[in-house]
């Protein structure tokens, strides 16, 4: 079932029209009402009327979450506080919170969008949907709770913690559908295991909704398998709006995008050029129709690219591939970029586990070389040379393949890479002098 | 007649085998034959040892990545051409080797053979009377 096929299954010609007039709006309301955006446009030499079409988004420059820092806390807001029905913030490692403020207006496009999201993932008004994602200034309890409602299923305002309750309520109100953190599922799962029971037969639950953290493919099946569910990604940031912005549909092939709220480039993060369709690079939005506190080409720093094609769900809307990482990670290597998390996808479509590798960047002469240390698994491990370099050779033609240059592959005794460091994992070793 | 070789993944790197033996060594097992396959960073190591299971518990704890293979043990007189006599039998019965080691003490050799297909290997060797050695006087040599 679809939502809204008005838009979702629209023709290009008429998203582009929408999001070209839309974009034109924006930019007239951020550069009358918004001192900062006004500036940044002079600085640029752009005037409102320079923006034509979705074209022209590229002509604008970039908004960092510095900026909006910088501007606490309602310095871009681009609607009088007596419009504001609704704010939000988010807690910021650095000290100020990134503040965001809605519009009433802009709580309906949210509760559009989630309404999307709940159909997408194949929830309908018979569901009991359980939130089990934290109410208060972050954006995700509030966030679904509004897109339950509008869709007309049933609501339970669960928030996080408190896990015996949760499963509590899950097995006695038979909760059909969780939306929670993907890892807060997983902790779920182990207690509802320890607690006794068996998904399968004791709980009703079906669909899982799970965002706001990045996670792989391997942990979606094993959240999938444990709680005999089907689950689904949800993306959003609240800077641009909060959960909602896309998700992925049956086919979990890639997050469709509310594109005609929010506008997706990916651009290379070291030049700001757009890049190739299908290529990988950040994730940067634009806010189209919002009226509190519009965005325009905010940089998330979260990797992605766009999935070219068709999708079979019959949804026309751009998909984005599952998050990647952070485009702070990324390395050039002989003129191409090359992200820790490419080399992570691969080795986890080779495999069951979580795979242990590091990257190691040389320079031999002006050559710079890739050096990919890999974990042997017990699964590669065969007791013949042969074998094994086979799998070396496999493992290096699929990361050349996706990377675009040539890799050495070493594997490496398990447990022998490093694993941490301060809390973070450490996964390349740059030995170049620039 | 088949016996149980340990297998375990190996670094090229100084003090990898050392470093196995003296698991191995400090809980008491021992190594009755090993031989080590190697390419230019990595190699496996194979050995013949005297509690081959918890060989295999006690390395994977360590962290490596290390597996049991099955393997067949023949005896021959540590005497010229004997060798020769039972690789014909092998060559004869279409057995496909994929890696062999020996070791001799005194008057016996005793050859390491870990054929594609066990039993068919066992079959060539038996018909020609040829000696294949237990595990239990294997692992306790
Ligand atoms: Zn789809």
């Amino acid at each position: 079932m679809i939502w809204n096929e008005t838009i979702e299954c629209a023709s290009r010609e008429y998203l582009s029209e929408l999001q070209s007039k839309r974009l034109r709006d924006c930019v007239n309301r951020v550069y009358h009402n918004v001192p900062y955006y006004r500036k940044r446009m002079q600085e640029a030499g752009l005037l409102p009327g320079d923006i034509r079409t979705i074209d022209d988004l590229k002509k604008l420059p970039f908004t960092y979450k510095q900026d909006l820092r910088d501007n606490y806390p309602f310095g871009v807001f681009a609607a009088p506080m007596s419009e504001i029905v609704r704010l939000h913030a988010s807690s910021g490692t650095t000290g100020r919170p990134t503040v965001v403020g809605r519009t009433r207006k802009d709580l309906d496009i949210w509760s559009e969008c989630v309404a999307r999201s709940l159909f997408l993932s194949g929830v309908s008004n018979k569901d009991i949907v359980q939130v089990g994602y934290g109410y208060g200034l972050f954006t995700g309890g509030l966030g679904l709770h509004y897109g339950v409602e509008n869709i007309g299923a049933a609501v339970v305002p669960a928030s996080g913690g408190n896990t015996k309750k949760q499963i509590q309520l899950i097995h006695d109100f038979g909760t059909t559908v969780l939306a929670c953190t993907p890892s807060y599922a997983l902790y779920i799962a182990d207690a509802i295991k320890d607690a006794g029971l068996d998904p399968a037969k004791d709980l009703k639950l079906r669909v899982g909704i799970f965002g706001a953290e990045p996670w792989s493919e391997a942990m979606r099946n094993e959240i999938q398998t444990k709680l005999n569910i089907k689950a689904h990604d949800i993306y959003g940031l609240s800077e641009v709006m909060g959960p909602g912005v896309a998700c992925d549909c049956e086919f979990q092939n890639g997050l469709h995008v509310c594109e005609d709220y929010f506008f997706p480039e990916i651009i290379n993060p070291e030049t700001g050029e757009q890049c190739k369709p299908g290529e990988v690079g950040e994730l940067v939005f634009t806010s189209l129709g919002v009226e509190g506190m519009p965005l325009i080409r905010y940089r998330t720093h979260d990797l992605s690219r766009i999935i070219p094609g068709d999708c079979p769900c019959g949804r026309s809307t751009v998909r984005i591939a599952k998050l990647m990482g952070r485009s702070d990670d990324m390395l050039i290597i002989r003129g191409v970029n090359v992200f820790p998390s490419q080399v992570e996808s691969v080795l986890l479509s080779m495999s069951e586990t979580e795979p242990h590798y590091m990257l190691i960047v040389d320079r031999k002469g002006t050559l710079d070389t890739l050096t990919i240390q890999v974990e042997i698994q017990e699964q590669f491990f065969a007791d013949n040379i042969k074998g094994l370099q086979a799998v070396e050779k496999k493992i290096k033609s699929n990361l050349e393949s996706v990377l675009g240059i040539s890799v050495i592959v070493q594997l490496v005794e398990p447990k022998t890479l490093q694993r941490f460091e301060q809390g973070k994992a450490q996964r390349v070793i740059d030995n170049r002098k620039f | 007649m088949k016996i149980k070789q340990l297998s375990v993944f190996l670094e090229n790197k100084a003090g990898r085998l050392s470093e196995v033996s003296d698991i191995l060594g400090g809980a008491g097992i021992n190594m009755t034959a090993f031989s080590v396959a190697d390419t230019s960073d990595f190699g496996i190591l194979r050995a013949i040892v005297s509690q081959p299971e918890e060989a295999l518990q006690l390395l994977k704890n360590a962290g490596y990545a290390v597996s049991l293979t099955d393997v067949i043990c023949i005896k021959c007189p540590n005497t010229p051409g004997s060798l020769a006599k039972a690789l014909h039998v092998l060559n004869a019965g279409n057995v496909q080797i994929e890696y062999m080691y020996a070791f001799s003490m005194g008057e016996i050799a005793q050859v390491v053979i870990r054929p594609a297909d066990i039993a068919n290997c066992e079959r060539a060797l038996e018909t020609h009377g040829i000696e294949l050695v237990s595990s239990d006087k294997l692992y306790t040599l």
